[in-house]
């Protein structure tokens, strides 16, 4: 059975349920495939729900976690009335309108007036051999879920951005030593995350480097680096690593039936719009420049407003 | 917490495993852990739906002799038991479907 809806909402992360609150508070009965569980950021709730504190989320002056402040907004989303589905979008269909959307195989699940493309990004791994098999057994992608496990040992976290350093600090209270592998000679971090993470005792920074290689048996146990400056190979003991370096967004279900940019990004029009008219995009998965929960939240009142006027203009 | 789902704890992990009938799946979990809580509800379903399958959590705060005796590195880990002995994992929060297929051959 295919059921329809006014607006359908892809993704639960700030931009979705921002998303979703407007067009809930406008009387639009939006639904939310809101996706589904994974242990990496491409989940219900988006990248929040892998950190912890958020300072800079404006209104919550001594901080908030990130799967609290998810939480809230999802229960704001479904106090004004949207639906949330756990389930992720296989496949959609923008050729004409209503707009198809699949959910695994078969006839479209759902059929839309409107859609409000809010998928996200998910993080990047280093693309190693052995990289997938040791996931889980010392490769992680999740340092809240798994710092725990490295207490007293000696990890590695690579990147250079905020979310490296969130991760290399957080993973101090666990382990005895965080190496820092960055690439370059300096930080693309803020300078207040730059002056925490320097100042930490426990972070010992490997400047100009990268990981060349990953080692383990049943679980990692070290790491071939690459100085990028002398072309020298060294070893590093290491039993956990976290990788930040980057975002890619999830936008492969949308590659012929939206403009992307060739980093695979949405490649949007005037405020919220997309290159077909009646599909909205907000967020990360429209957003490599800002990307925060702020930025992202008020792109999806943009995307809600947006909606609105088209459907209003479509007579509804 | 579901009445279906059996809890564990270090004192008491080796008598209760050892003793159930046919296998039993434990959810290696922790209050701190997002994606363990994604997973919990659709456990819940799993044991409901599944009466010959135990569906059995344990605290890894709580229980850290047991955790790491399996060498559990990740939560949320389900491993799935038969008598008494590990004969699967899955690392990682995964969609019901998945878990279900997963543990198809158990059920």
């Amino acid at each position: 059975m295919t059921e329809h809806r006014n607006v359908l909402i892809l993704g639960s992360g700030p931009a979705g349920l921002t998303a979703a609150v407007y067009t809930a508070r406008a009387q639009l009965e939006p639904l939310v495939l809101e996706g589904e569980p994974s242990s990496t950021s491409d989940q219900p709730g988006g990248q929040l729900m892998l950190t912890t504190e958020v300072e800079n989320f404006p209104g919550f002056p001594t901080g908030v976690t990130g799967p609290e402040l998810m939480a809230s907004m999802r229960e704001q989303a479904l106090r004004f009335g949207a639906e949330l589905v756990t389930a992720k979008a296989s496949a959609v269909d923008f050729s004409a309108r209503p707009f198809k959307i699949f959910v695994g195989d078969g006839e479209p699940a759902y059929t839309a007036d409107a859609v409000i493309v809010a998928t996200g990004a998910r993080s990047l791994m280093l693309g190693l051999d052995g990289e997938d098999r040791l996931l889980g057994y010392g490769v992680s992608t999740c340092a809240t879920c798994d710092g725990f496990f490295f207490r007293g040992q000696e990890i590695a976290v690579v990147g250079g951005g905020d979310s490296a350093l969130e991760e290399a600090m957080f993973l101090t209270r666990f382990a005895s030593t965080v190496h820092l592998i960055v690439r370059r000679d300096q930080l693309r971090a803020s300078k207040i995350m730059q002056d925490r993470a320097l100042s930490n005792e426990k972070i010992t920074v490997h400047w100009n480097t990268q990981v060349a290689a990953i080692h383990g048996d049943e679980k990692l146990a070290s790491l071939t680096l690459l100085d990028t400056v002398t072309g020298e190979e060294r070893g590093l003991s290491a039993t956990g690593l976290f990788v930040a370096i980057g975002h890619v967004p999830n936008t492969s279900i949308f590659e012929g039936q939206l403009s992307l940019h060739e980093n695979g990004y949405i490649a949007m029009g005037e405020g919220s719009r997309t290159s077909v008219e009646g599909v909205f995009a907000c967020g990360d998965v429209q957003d490599h420049v800002y990307r925060q929960a702020i930025t992202s939240a008020g792109s999806g009142c943009m995307a809600a407003i947006d909606a609105e006027r088209f459907l209003e203009s479509t007579g509804h | 917490m579901s009445e279906h789902v059996m809890q564990l704890s270090d004192s008491t992990f080796d008598e209760q495993i050892g003793s159930a009938s046919g296998a039993v799946v434990v959810d290696f979990w922790a209050e701190w852990c997002g994606p363990c809580k994604q997973i919990a509800p659709i456990l819940d379903e799993i044991a409901l739906e599944n009466p010959g399958l135990t569906v059995a959590k344990l605290n890894i705060d709580d229980n850290f002799e047991v955790t790491r005796r399996y060498g559990v590195m990740s939560i949320p880990s389900l491993i799935v038991f038969k008598d008494g002995v590990e004969v699967d994992r899955i690392v990682g929060a995964k969609p019901k479907g998945a878990l279900v297929e997963s543990l198809s051959k158990y059920l």
